[in-house]
């Protein structure tokens, strides 16, 4: 779609200018630009979805392709309210602008929000500090998230994860089916033909969905530009405090991180490619401020988007085991 | 040659709006282990950027440890994955992959070329544009080419690249590529039709006419692979056909709206258009088409909307939204191929469910007719189904769903078979036609219950039987004199043909032996019925005398009144009310009376009717004056 029709709010395909698939035969209506149509994939995914489950959710993680995945639920029911809950697992280490935004999205949608808080290991004082990222995510987030969905009942729950991510994803399913005891089955796994979704699972069985498979991280700024969707301020670079910590430069956001490590603060012009616990999060060092100029960077980059996840060097090639164990 | 855009750098915003314009293409590789087809994969990854260069190191790494290509980059590793990925054995083994040139984006299904091959073909195949047939240029085509052209070609793929790969190894010599595509031509035409094939010669390794074209290949003169990949029309073919759309999801979140969501998968459609939900067939005009970014003032193939009727019709999760002139048929009985899926084999009569848009049955499956043998394409007789066979069977619904040919429509035709106990998805099935044409018959809405019939009468039983052409007008009259009966308070009931090819007679087709028990058990009905008491208006196109006679027979002395309804052949198939004639005429109907089966006009009816001269009114009060004059409608 043309950004110029994009700020009048226009979704009139029958205005798209022509593109290069459109000169002869085929009038512009029929080609839909690659946002047009991962955007209406996804929207189909989350109605089957929606139809077919007895009580899905939302998994909100409040960063960009949460972002995305929320815009495109309510695209895809409008006028109607969204019709399931969000839920974020709250690890008690998200940067404090992530659920000061959380819950500002929540409300301005009108959307029912769960926050779901490991009150165990709260009670336990487990921290990424203290018990190291492996442990503490495996406890706040991982066992939360299953946790949450037992206590709910949850038998769908959509997630934003896309295949580009990582190599192991590449194979992942549209619909993961998950265990009575949320573990991914490998020989369970369906067939997706054509748009055709097999929802059908037996009681305490469950599904993660990702309506973002198809798409690439590029895709996301894209939408995100064109969309002009709201996200979390962090991703744009700013002067922010940063101390390097296990190799990896992170940002202090709050006196919870060690003093002697706080003490180290420095502050520069970093921003953020992927949101997590502040302390398992690496900036990178960036003048970055507008969309644009994020994009730019990412396209000029040279490094991975999962570079900066402090999680996933902490065990080599571990995404495979994550996904069995119910990170996803 | 990394396609790096120098915009990129220099003025981001224009990069942006001139890649916010891309289209997106799906296609799906192909080939025996062995063929190129990771090195050709991870080339595209890696000439698009889509390779990071932390990803780049490892792989350096990686090829010098375990590459096949000594010191240069092994760009297989790039997609064969994880160790741990390749022994979790995951059932169904496709992988998608992405990367974008400045014009589209793609989605490669990446299928390997193992044992699992043809559901994981299929799989990778149901959702791809265009499919990419890999060849070692020293093997030439193997049974294997022809294996994966069959299924990619079964799935609906019109388009095909022979990939005539290693053409670095016979040195670029244009006999061998002229060689294997005039082998390959040699058998594609045991292929759908309409296939078109363009054969590039090639070399995933050394980038041989992957982005442009190729020095070493100064003989040919066809277009790179990216280059053709950027060209390729895109869902040229749905745009045209008809309006469908299944609904997903009925949008209510008031009183005052009601909307029907779903992904449009071919067609057009604008407000004011006039469209049918299905099965039902009740008709509505479009009021709205609703995004949150406004109303569209016109949707097509592929797209995600709300649809806001103007009238408020009884639709449902399941239905299919479909343009009233051209409308999908409606159907409970299908043949099909079916390609299995599951480990344990198929068991013909057992019950599984059936997913065909957003609506899922209960499907019986018959024992299959054959399977075909996807080396040979030879047809084999079969008493069930194994994994990775394809079969040809007939299947019987619970219940009428709408569709069309897989071949027309895929999303109208394509489905998939799920274990009931299991919950597994276990087949997929191309639907080819509706059985015995129970297709083309469309309901016809009655106007008259049963309650109301079931009250006392004060009349002579009869058997009021039309014959004639299709679109003759047999059930407009029909109905339009049960209405004055019924308004004279006298008890009657219709035995259409159409509906009772929908119950009674599912099981029957148009052969000669079929016709003759549709109209045997239609003439026993209207039996029990006049024995019951009831005017019996009987519209059947019953074309032969014979059948005629037989049922004349079989009721009593004086009740059985023939009603001729004369419409010239002429005059039907203009009016061609169900699109029938035309059907006929293209040859999709066969056996189809007054165009390739004849029509017997009765020598001696009581009644004859020309419809040219009256109104459907007129021929009713004509009828009902002759039952009065013989006295049908006094106590
Ligand atoms: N000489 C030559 N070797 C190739 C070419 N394409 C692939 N290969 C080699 O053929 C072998 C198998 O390739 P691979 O991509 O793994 O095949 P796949 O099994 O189809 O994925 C590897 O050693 C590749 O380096 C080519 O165009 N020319």
């Amino acid at each position: 779609m043309a950004p110029d029709l994009l700020l009048d709010q226009c979704c009139c395909v029958a205005t798209y200018p022509a593109t290069e698939d459109n000169g002869l035969k085929v009038l512009p209506l029929h080609t839909l630009t690659h946002l047009d149509r991962l955007e209406a994939e996804s929207i189909h995914i989350m109605r089957e979805v929606a139809a077919e489950t007895e009580n899905p959710v939302m998994l909100y993680s409040v960063g960009k392709d949460s972002a995305v995945m929320l815009h495109l639920a309510v695209k895809a029911f409008f006028p109607a309210k969204l019709p399931f809950p969000l839920m974020h697992v709250d690890t008690t280490w998200k940067f404090r602008e992530m659920i000061e935004f959380r819950d500002r999205k929540a409300k301005e949608l009108g959307a029912e929000l769960i926050v779901h808080i490991n009150e165990e290991g709260v009670r336990e004082g487990i921290g990424p500090f203290t018990h190291g990222s492996a442990h503490h995510t495996d406890v706040m987030k991982t066992q939360a998230l299953k946790t949450a969905l037992t206590k709910h009942g949850f038998d769908a729950a959509f997630g934003g994860a896309r295949r580009d991510e990582e190599k192991s994803r590449a194979k992942e399913r549209v619909f993961s089916f998950r265990t009575i005891d949320h573990r991914w089955d490998p020989k369970t796994q369906r067939p997706e033909l054509w748009s055709l979704y097999n929802a059908r699972i037996k009681p305490g069985e469950s599904i993660r969905v990702f309506p973002l498979s198809n798409w690439t991280e590029l895709d996301i700024w894209q939408y995100i530009r064109r969309e002009k969707i709201e996200i979390v301020p962090l991703y744009f670079a700013a002067d922010r405090p940063v101390v390097e910590w296990n190799g990896v430069p992170i940002m202090v956001d709050d006196d919870r991180m060690p003093a002697d490590l706080r003490e180290q603060a420095e502050l520069k012009s970093v921003r953020f490619r992927t949101l997590g616990c502040y302390p398992l999060t690496g900036a990178v060092e960036s003048t970055a401020a507008t969309l644009e100029d994020i994009i730019q960077e990412m396209l000029l980059t040279t490094t991975s988007e999962r570079q900066g996840r402090v999680i996933d060097s902490d065990q080599s090639a571990s995404m495979e085991k994550k996904k069995q164990e119910g990170y996803f | 040659m990394r396609m790096q855009d120098t915009l990129i750098g220099e003025d981001i915003a224009a990069y942006l709006e001139k890649h916010e314009r891309k289209s997106l293409l799906r296609f799906i590789t192909c080939g025996s282990v062995d063929d190129g087809k990771s090195t050709l994969i991870g080339r595209l990854l890696y000439d698009s950027k889509m390779i990071f260069e932390d990803q780049l190191d490892a792989l350096e790494s990686d090829s010098k440890k375990s590459g096949t290509q000594g010191e240069s980059i092994d760009f297989a590793l790039l997609v064969d994955g994880l160790a741990a990925e390749r022994e979790q054995g995951i059932t169904i083994d496709v992988a998608y992959r992405f990367f974008a040139t400045d014009k589209r984006k793609y989605i490669v299904a990446d299928t390997p070329g193992h044992e699992q091959y043809t559901r994981n073909m299929a799989t990778g195949a149901s959702t791809a544009d265009v499919a990419i047939l890999l060849i070692d240029a020293r093997h030439g085509v193997q049974t294997q080419t022809r294996r994966h052209a069959f299924i990619v070609s079964s799935l609906g793929i019109r388009r095909i690249v022979l990939a005539v790969n290693k053409m670095d190894l016979v040195d670029y010599d244009p006999a061998v590529f002229d060689s294997i595509v005039g082998d390959f031509a040699a058998f594609s035409d045991e292929l759908a039709n309409g296939i078109e094939i363009q054969a590039i010669p090639m070399s995933a390794l050394e980038g041989s006419n992957i982005t442009s074209p190729s020095d070493a290949t100064p003989w040919y003169d066809g277009p790179a692979l990216i280059e053709y990949l950027d060209t390729v029309p895109i869902g040229d073919a749905r745009a045209d056909a008809p309006f469908r759309m299944p609904i997903q999801w009925v949008n209510r979140p008031n009183l005052d709206f009601r909307g029907f969501s779903g992904q449009i998968v071919s067609g057009q459609i604008r407000p004011g258009d006039s469209v049918k939900s299905l099965p039902s067939a009740r008709e509505s005009t479009v009021a709205r088409l609703v995004t949150m970014d406004g109303d569209l003032d016109r949707a097509g193939p592929g797209q995600s909307v709300t649809i806001v009727l103007s009238d408020e019709i009884d639709s449902s999760r399941g239905d299919v939204l479909v343009a009233s002139d051209a409308p999908a048929e409606v159907s409970d009985q299908f043949q099909a191929r079916i390609l299995w899926m599951a480990d344990s084999e198929m068991l013909p009569g057992r019950r599984y469910l059936m997913k065909i848009g957003a609506k899922t049955v209960t499907a019986t499956l018959n024992a299959p007719k054959y399977k075909i043998d996807v080396n040979t394409l030879q047809d084999r007789p079969a008493k069930t189904l194994a994994l990775n066979e394809i079969g040809v069977l007939t299947l019987s619904l619970d219940q009428a769903v709408a569709f069309d040919p897989y071949d027309d429509i895929r999303e109208m035709g394509g489905f998939i078979l799920i274990d009931r106990l299991t919950n597994d998805t276990v087949g997929m099935g191309l639907i080819d036609f509706a059985l015995r044409r129970a297709s083309n018959i469309h309901w016809q809405a009655l106007d008259v219950d049963r309650a109301a019939l079931s009250e006392q009468k004060a009349q002579k039983p009869a058997v009021l039987w039309f014959t004639g052409l299709s679109g003759s007008g047999k059930s407009t009259i029909a109905n339009a004199l049960q209405k004055r009966l019924f308004a004279m308070g006298k008890h009657t009931f219709v035995l259409d043909g159409d509906n009772v090819r929908h119950g009674l007679n599912r099981d029957l087709g148009f052969t000669d032996a079929d016709r003759v028990e549709n109209i045997r058990r239609v003439s026993n009905v209207a039996r029990l019925m006049s024995d019951a008491g009831l005017i019996t208006l009987v519209s059947f196109i019953s074309p032969f005398r014979s059948e005629r006679r037989m049922a004349r027979n079989l009721m009593a002395e004086n009740e059985f009144v023939e009603i001729y309804v004369d419409t010239p052949l002429s005059v039907a198939e203009e009016r061609d009310v169900k699109g029938l004639y035309r059907k006929a005429r293209a040859g999709e109907i066969k056996n189809f009376t007054g165009i390739d089966s004849p029509y017997e006009p009765p020598l001696d009816p009581e009644i004859s009717i020309n419809t040219v001269e009256s109104t459907p009114e007129e021929a009713a009060e004509a009828i009902l004056d002759w039952l009065a004059e013989r006295g049908f409608l006094d106590a």
